[in-house]
């Protein structure tokens, strides 16, 4: 191994370009009157605007966090634009496109570029997409065979329009506002996003995709997702992510919640690749500080979360599973890859309140270059959950010599009945092993490519196929120039 | 008459600059079996990593040619492609690598370079269960994480096992007789044995003359202090048994 920490050709983050589009904002700063002013462009109803005052009122009272493992300069929250939609062709921001022919061009091209086609003729043919490009859901693809099945897929906006008591009954019941400084300041400026109601008993027809692209550089995204599954009813939703390269910090706050009512199930996967900074000075970057919840609770329900994590300056993100339902499951599975000047806190609550509820947690953390990567979980068992379970392995793998990677699990079981599992290991991609597979013929990214999929087998495999495939490839691209 | 199969000449080797190797030289022709056997600490695992193009290892002085080309600028996947095997004398474990996984990227390497068509899984299982008959291994060991736990003589094996399913034109096994028993030292001198042809050279490193009796060399070369002290017959190995090392040095 070369003592150059990094390589200088490097490759560049391949989604790093901006994208020239003439955008409507509200300009910077946060006060009441902007979050009046968003409400009031989205003709939102009075429950919504109340629900972001009081959001509001909360997050003035409240500190930012700094019990997490990560360190950045203070963020000046009144430098951020909190709106930014793309300007229609012909008319100012309307609220929905009705056609793709009122997208501009250029946004189209950006999502080609990114490898999303919006067009139905070279759609994927089983996942019905959304995009979300800064604060407005631009398309929905595959609406009639999703109407035809019942099941609901729309941006946040047209939800609060067209299922106004759904999105009341639901919003905020997961993660209210006041649980954290994140999702408080997300439930007072959130902007657009994702809902989804799948009736009982249909099992969604496709998977469900939502592509998130920040390209205002400077604003923020705030996106609200809101996934329902009704009594035995079943979605699986995939969620990707990328922001064009910039030397200034973006920040990205969202929050999601899942909600499975009896024996319904959720499967929510995500490959994060937001821009990570610049790898030697670690300027620029997004700030993803999200909130991920989800509710189990209907009896023999079950919410199962995947995450790849491969981007972002910092990444501060535990997606949860409150199991008050009897007999419901909760899993999380995530590969989290540091490299650069990166830094990742990231882990997972399993929350056990009704009987014989069971979790499993397996994280698997690789840690290069000068990175720090941070796995924090907490199981907590309640003292009516009798039967309770839970099984926890957390691996980390360390490339090179300056890169750190931190375990911090909380387990507190006030059930005597109780089984609550821990496992963890730390190891290393050595030069030893990497010269070893190079000896038998095997080049150095293959080789790479072998012993990182192998470390995160465990995950990739869960993660639906097309992703799983996408993931592989990007941890090995961003591991070649740590390695060797 | 054609250039032996390997020709080392004057070659010096430092670690961390630290003299190892001294200008060392050493032929082995197609066909030949050349046992090299010396004291430890003399260099024997040097020629082994050196050969095999480890990065620790400098080469300071002198050439090495493999059937002609000399090696030097080949990194470690070349030498292999090319056909050039060192069997380690401690294999590295690698978890998370499933074991008939990554014979088969070897393979596919070595394949890929002979201009042969890669083989899918379904193409590479008869290679792999020819090759686990004849180093007499359980099958279970193809779906084991690589070398991950193995005892000392399975990851031995398991390098025969590589040895025998790359078919390399030129093999040096670095200390494969040390920690076997009886058994396991065996089945791998078969595998060595039945490994053995006209068109490939083999070069066994190694400290006892035991494994040198169910594989006969044809030359026996003493390294001692970094260079070739001492070459003969097979009958110097039975020499060295006999009087030890210092013989040579008080000779």
């Amino acid at each position: 191994m070369s003592n150059e920490p990094f390589n200088a050709d490097r490759e560049a983050y391949r989604y790093g370009f901006t994208t020239a589009v003439e955008a409507v904002t509200l300009g910077r700063g946060l006060n009441l009157e902007v979050i009046k002013a968003i409400s009031a462009a989205r003709q939102e109803p009075e429950f919504l605007l109340n629900f972001r005052l009081k959001a509001f009122a909360v997050f003035q009272k409240m500190e930012e966090p700094t019990w997490a493992h990560v360190d950045y300069p203070p963020i000046d929250y009144q430098a951020i634009q909190y709106f930014s939609v793309p300007r229609a062709n012909d008319k100012p921001a309307t609220p929905t496109y009705n056609s793709l022919d009122e997208i501009s061009p250029e946004i189209l091209e950006t999502f080609k570029k990114l490898g999303i086609p919006l067009d139905e003729t070279k759609r994927l043919n089983n996942v019905a997409t959304e995009v979300v490009f800064d604060s407005k859901a631009l398309h929905t693809t595959h609406q009639k065979a999703l109407y035809d099945a019942g099941v609901i897929f729309c941006s946040f906006q047209e939800a609060v329009r067209q299922f106004p008591v759904l999105v009341e009954r639901y919003l905020g019941s997961v993660v209210p506002t006041v649980d954290n400084y994140f999702a408080a300041l997300n439930s007072a400026v959130f902007s657009d996003g994702s809902f989804v109601y799948i009736p009982p008993h249909v099992r969604c027809p496709l998977e469900l995709s939502t592509y998130f692209r920040i390209n205002n550089q400077d604003a923020g995204q705030f996106e609200r997702t809101l996934i329902i599954a009704d009594v035995g009813a079943y979605v699986s939703y995939l969620e990707g992510c990328t922001a064009p390269q910039s030397s200034k910090h973006q920040l990205h706050a969202a929050v999601v919640e899942l909600v499975t009512l009896d024996d319904a199930e959720i499967k929510y996967s995500t490959v994060q690749n937001w821009y990570a900074g610049d790898p030697i000075t670690g300027e620029g970057g997004v700030y993803n500080f999200v909130t991920k919840r989800g509710a189990c609770r209907g009896k023999r329900s079950k919410i199962s979360w995947s995450q790849v994590e491969t981007g972002s300056a910092i990444t501060w993100k535990y997606p949860s599973c409150i199991l008050q339902g009897d007999d419901s499951v909760g899993e999380f599975y995530s590969v989290a890859l540091t490299n650069g000047r990166m830094q990742a806190d990231t882990g997972t609550k399993m929350i056990h309140i009704g009987k014989n509820t069971r979790s499993t947690i397996i994280s698997k953390g690789i840690a290069a270059d000068y990175s720090t990567n941070v796995y924090r979980g907490l199981v907590k068992v309640h003292p009516k959950a009798t039967g309770a379970r839970n099984f926890t392995q957390c691996d980390s793998m360390l490339v090179g010599k300056h890169s750190q990677a931190h375990t911090y699990p909380y387990i507190d079981v006030n059930n005597p009945g109780a089984q609550v599992e821990h496992e963890a290991t730390t190891s290393k991609i050595s030069d030893d092993q990497l010269f070893y597979l190079r000896s038998r013929g095997i080049g150095p990214e293959e080789a790479i490519s072998a012993i990182v999929s192998g470390f995160c087998k465990d995950v990739l495999k869960v993660l639906p196929l097309e992703f799983a495939a996408e993931a592989q490839k990007l941890l090995t691209l961003k591991l070649e120039k740590s390695v060797g | 008459m054609a250039e032996p199969l390997l020709v080392i000449e004057h070659l010096s080797v430092n670690v961390e600059s630290t003299p190892i190797l001294k200008d060392l030289s050493l032929r082995v022709e197609h066909g030949e079996v050349a046992a090299i056997m010396g004291p430890n600490g003399s260099g024997k695992s040097t020629l082994s990593k050196v050969l095999a193009g480890h990065p620790s290892y400098q080469v300071v002085a002198g050439t090495i040619r493999v059937a002609g080309v000399d090696i030097a600028a080949l990194s470690p996947e070349e030498r292999a492609r090319s056909g050039i095997f060192i069997g380690f004398q401690y294999p590295v474990e690698v978890p998370g690598v499933n074991n008939a996984d990554f014979l088969r990227l070897a393979l596919n390497a070595r394949r890929t370079a002979q201009s042969l068509p890669e083989l899918d899984a379904a193409g590479f299982a008869p290679f792999l269960r020819t090759a686990m008959e004849r180093v007499e291994m359980d099958e279970l060991y193809k779906d084991r994480q690589l070398n991950a736990g193995f005892s000392g003589g399975q990851k031995k094996r398991n390098e025969i096992l590589q040895m025998v399913l790359l078919e390399p034109v030129l093999a040096v096994l670095d200390e494969t007789d040390s920690g076997l028993d009886i058994d396991a030292l065996r089945v791998v001198a078969h595998g060595i044995n039945t490994f053995r042809s006209p068109q490939r050279g083999l070069v066994l490193i190694t400290h006892y003359q035991r494994l040198l009796e169910l594989v006969v060399p044809d030359s026996v070369h003493v390294l001692s202090g970094g260079r070739i002290v001492a070459s003969g017959r097979k009958e110097l190995a039975l020499e060295l048994e006999a009087k030890g090392y210092d013989w040579l040095d008080k000779r």
